[in-house]
């Protein structure tokens, strides 16, 4: 078990050395000069190479990826050229909303897509089932800036309940920090739960055609028993899965909705950082996500281990 | 029933207690234009960074709502009889934000460091002979010979303005950005709740002492009447609006023109009456092929119209007014010579000059930005017009950031070059042919595009020269006709983006930059 862990562990490196080559290569071969940005719009050709000189843009390309490399290697992830403070405390800035909203998100799309999920197998083929999928096929696919801004219209406008924008830090009380919450956390649960709700159907209907199943309906538990106890663990790997994913996906950043609610977390500054071509913070960014994505599906694999009995890794 | 009830209470007093508190504090919200990420507003030309200069700096003079230029900081002034030599006295008072009072030492440094970046600041020290202290408040400013713009320069309204720092910031070298936003301005910024994307703070300064006369566009006093201002970052123009409504904010700087609409049945909101215009410019690449042949260029002046580029991009009549002058309409140097059939949509005569000129169908690249609303809509329009009179076009979509990148590549449009760039500048930075960036010729040195004439820089190399305002004027209009015959640049006429506020504030400065003293919110 510990030598899988150390063999997966090891296995991302070559993925992270891929993902940083080729994203500083991207970066710099496409159009947009970060100087020419950080000048303004009166600059003249003069300053803006000024400017490039300063943030080291005229050097090779070789040396500019050696500088950077080591760099991050010694846990310096560099100086971001437009916001002017270290990478590292902006993405720390921005990485609690962004937590804050994917931990919300996820926790509330559970809640209600795995019960849903559940009525819906036993309910297979029936009206209820029907009529959740429905639902879930609406959720999934209304726009999320749409549902947004509906929902922004009803409960911020014109009840005034719910604020419309922001994000205030738990740090500024747990009344504010769930308050501004609320809004981004539905929008955002009506586009999981349908994807949740979906799997955890089909993988729940399966399983209650299983043997197991059969055999402890014949030993006479009670539906509740045999649902919670034999029929949803079975089912539960590709419920994990989705779900693992999702917080993975909400991770790197909501862009949309994080925009459409004024959220400062990563998906906007990853916008914020790919328009000004800020290439220090893009490069961060986008390792950082990589980093979630592996450390999350090592961390799906593993409960495997727990969820199913009969897996085994070597 | 008797749970929901107090729940129901229970929700009210939380949404009071937070009124409350906000409304105890005096906070202004407002959502700028922009992020701000860079705080030297000498080192870049960006305006949402002299809009924070604004509010922690303070200038020596100022222009008034008449365009007048008033002492400031300055208590008096005086000039020799050959005009070479100007003295200048500071108010009594004057203090940075950490107790240290502003000596003639600070401001000479501060104009000798923006003197390196802005090109009305080098203009003048090019006629400096040399810049010294008098005593702790009194400086002297020697000329090798007169200098007509004096004042004009040391209140420059917009990018960059001369903003007075501390010395120990200004011996900052020009090409590095200041770190210390130390300032003796009516604000202070508040570092420490600095969160770039997200909010930028400022308190009102307790040690600041305002001018005895009632505020006059940036001129008169500088009165702080809230307590906390706090920038807003809201990217989304619809979230904004909603925020406005909801009055999670007080003032939207630049509302989407779509959004206008929505303002005008709502009585807790107001429009600004009088805010600064934009000119909105075509400027050509000189360098290549079809717009270095200059015949070429006059056919394409010729063939656009200023009406129907801003009614496409702007779309509201009363926001944008055509303009045939280069410098802004309702300025001194207004004038239409030079610019007679240019900008009207003539597209017959535009035909026949194209036929004269000898164009060879070479494809015209036009960048369009699509991400910038407020000039996404107008290369489609001048395209299309252009097409009508006989040009090949090839408009090329672009995020705003690529083609700000690309406007510095001097290659053939072919090769990653351009051919036509249009965006748009606030008048203020049009306002004379030394400050005007469009209507300079200096080839490798002049403004992207770099066309190149010595006439039309003899000519503007006149204007700070010429002793009176006839003079001056006179310099300007040769300057104009000279530039349009060279075709430096095609004004596409001016139209504005008026801040948006909720009725409980009152005392906004109209037709200015984004300044936020004097605002009172009730």
């Amino acid at each position: 078990m510990l030598r899988y862990l150390l063999q997966r562990l090891l296995a991302t490196l070559p993925v992270l050395l891929v993902v940083a080559v080729v994203v500083f290569l991207l970066l710099h071969l496409t159009p947009g000069d970060p100087a020419a940005i950080i000048a303004g719009d009166s600059a003249t050709d003069e300053q803006i190479q000024r400017i490039r000189a300063g943030l080291g843009l005229d050097r090779p390309l070789i040396t500019q990826f050696v500088i950077w490399a080591g760099n991050v290697l010694s846990g310096d992830l560099g100086e971001s050229f437009f916001f002017k403070m270290t990478v590292s405390e902006l993405i720390r800035q921005r990485l609690e909303p962004t937590l804050a909203l994917a931990l919300c998100t996820i926790f509330l799309s559970v809640l209600i897509a795995v019960p849903l999920g559940v009525v819906a197998a036993l309910r297979n083929g029936g009206w209820l089932d029907r009529a959740l999928m429905a639902f879930a096929t609406l959720g999934f696919s209304i726009p999320v800036f749409v549902l947004g801004y509906l929902l922004m219209w009803l409960f911020a406008l014109r009840l005034g309940w719910l604020p419309v924008q922001g994000y205030r830090r738990l740090s500024e009380g747990l009344w504010p920090f769930v308050q501004h919450l609320i809004l981004p956390c539905v929008t955002l649960s009506v586009i999981y739960s349908p994807l949740i709700a979906r799997v955890t159907r089909a993988s729940v209907s399966e399983a209650l055609t299983e043997d197991f199943v059969r055999t402890a309906r014949a030993k006479g538990l009670p539906e509740r028993r045999v649902i919670l106890r034999h029929a949803l663990p079975n089912a539960s790997v590709p419920i994990v899965t989705v779900i693992g994913v999702g917080l993975a996906l909400l991770l790197g950043g909501v862009v949309v909705t994080e925009s459409v609610y004024s959220i400062p977390g990563l998906g906007r500054l990853t916008v914020e950082a790919v328009l000004a071509r800020d290439f220090p913070t893009i490069q961060a960014l986008i390792l950082l996500s990589s980093v979630t994505y592996v450390l999350l599906n090592l961390l799906i694999d593993l409960s495997y281990l727990v969820l199913d009995v009969r897996i085994r890794y070597r | 029933m008797r749970v929901c009830r107090l729940w129901s209470l229970a929700w009210l007093l939380v949404v009071c207690l937070d009124v409350h508190a906000e409304e105890a504090g005096k906070v202004l919200r407002v959502a700028p234009h922009s992020n701000l990420t860079i705080l030297d507003p000498v080192w870049t030309t960006a305006y949402i960074s002299q809009e924070h200069g604004y509010m922690v700096y303070d200038t020596l003079f100022a222009r008034d709502a008449r365009g007048v230029f008033r002492p400031q900081m300055v208590d008096r002034y005086e000039t020799s009889n050959d005009k070479k030599t100007w003295t200048f006295a500071l108010r009594d008072g004057l203090e940075f934000h950490d107790g240290k009072p502003v000596t003639s030492e600070d401001v000479i440094a501060s104009l000798r460091r923006w003197g390196q970046r802005d090109s009305m600041g080098m203009k003048l020290f090019s006629f400096v002979e040399a810049i010294e202290p008098v005593d702790a408040k009194s400086f002297r400013i020697k000329l090798k010979e007169p200098y007509g713009l004096m004042l004009e320069t040391l209140g420059k309204p917009s990018t960059n303005v001369p903003f007075i720092m501390p010395k120990r910031v200004a011996a900052t070298p020009p090409d590095k950005q200041i770190d210390d936003t130390t300032g003796s301005g009516p604000f202070i910024f508040k570092r420490d709740e600095w969160k770039p994307g997200e909010k930028v703070v400022y308190v009102k300064n307790p040690r600041y002492k305002p001018r005895a006369e009632p505020p006059n566009g940036l001129a008169g006093g500088k009165v702080a009447k809230v307590e906390r201002v706090e920038w807003l970052i809201i990217k989304d123009p619809q979230t904004q609006v909603n925020a406005l409504v909801a009055g999670e904010i007080d003032i939207i700087e630049n509302p989407a023109h779509e959004s206008y609409a929505s303002f005008k049945g709502n009585p807790d909101i107001q429009v600004e009456s009088s805010p600064v215009p934009r000119q909105a410019i075509l400027r050509f690449n000189h360098l290549h092929p079809p717009f270095n042949n200059p015949k070429v260029r006059r056919a394409a002046m010729a063939a656009i119209d200023q009406t129907a580029v801003l009614r496409a991009q702007v779309g509201i009549p009363e926001m944008f007014n055509t303009c045939f002058s280069v410098y802004p309409c309702k300025g001194p140097f207004a004038s239409t010579k030079g610019m007679e059939f240019l900008g009207r949509g003539d597209i017959k005569r535009a035909q026949t000059l194209l036929k004269e000129s000898g164009y060879d169908g070479t494809a015209a690249v036009v960048m369009q930005p699509t991400d910038l609303a407020v000039i996404a809509k107008f290369p489609v329009m001048a395209s299309q017009l252009l097409r009508q009179a006989g040009f090949k076009i090839d408009l090329q979509a672009m995020d705003w950031q690529t083609l700000v990148s690309r406007r510095a590549k001097k290659d053939p449009p072919t090769k990653g070059g351009w051919s036509i760039l249009i965006t748009n500048f606030t008048v203020f930075d049009l306002a004379n042919p030394t400050a005007h960036p469009l209507v300079g010729a200096g080839c490798d040195k002049a403004w992207f595009g770099w066309p190149c004439d010595a006439e039309v820089e003899r000519l503007r190399d006149a204007f700070p020269r010429a002793g009176t305002d006839e003079e001056r004027k006179a310099v300007a209009e040769k300057v104009q006709i000279r530039g349009m015959e060279v075709g430096t640049y095609l004004p596409l006429g001016e139209y504005i983006t008026p801040r948006a506020a909720r009725r409980s504030v009152s005392g906004a400065i109209d037709g200015f930059l984004m300044v936020l003293w004097n605002i009172e919110k009730q």
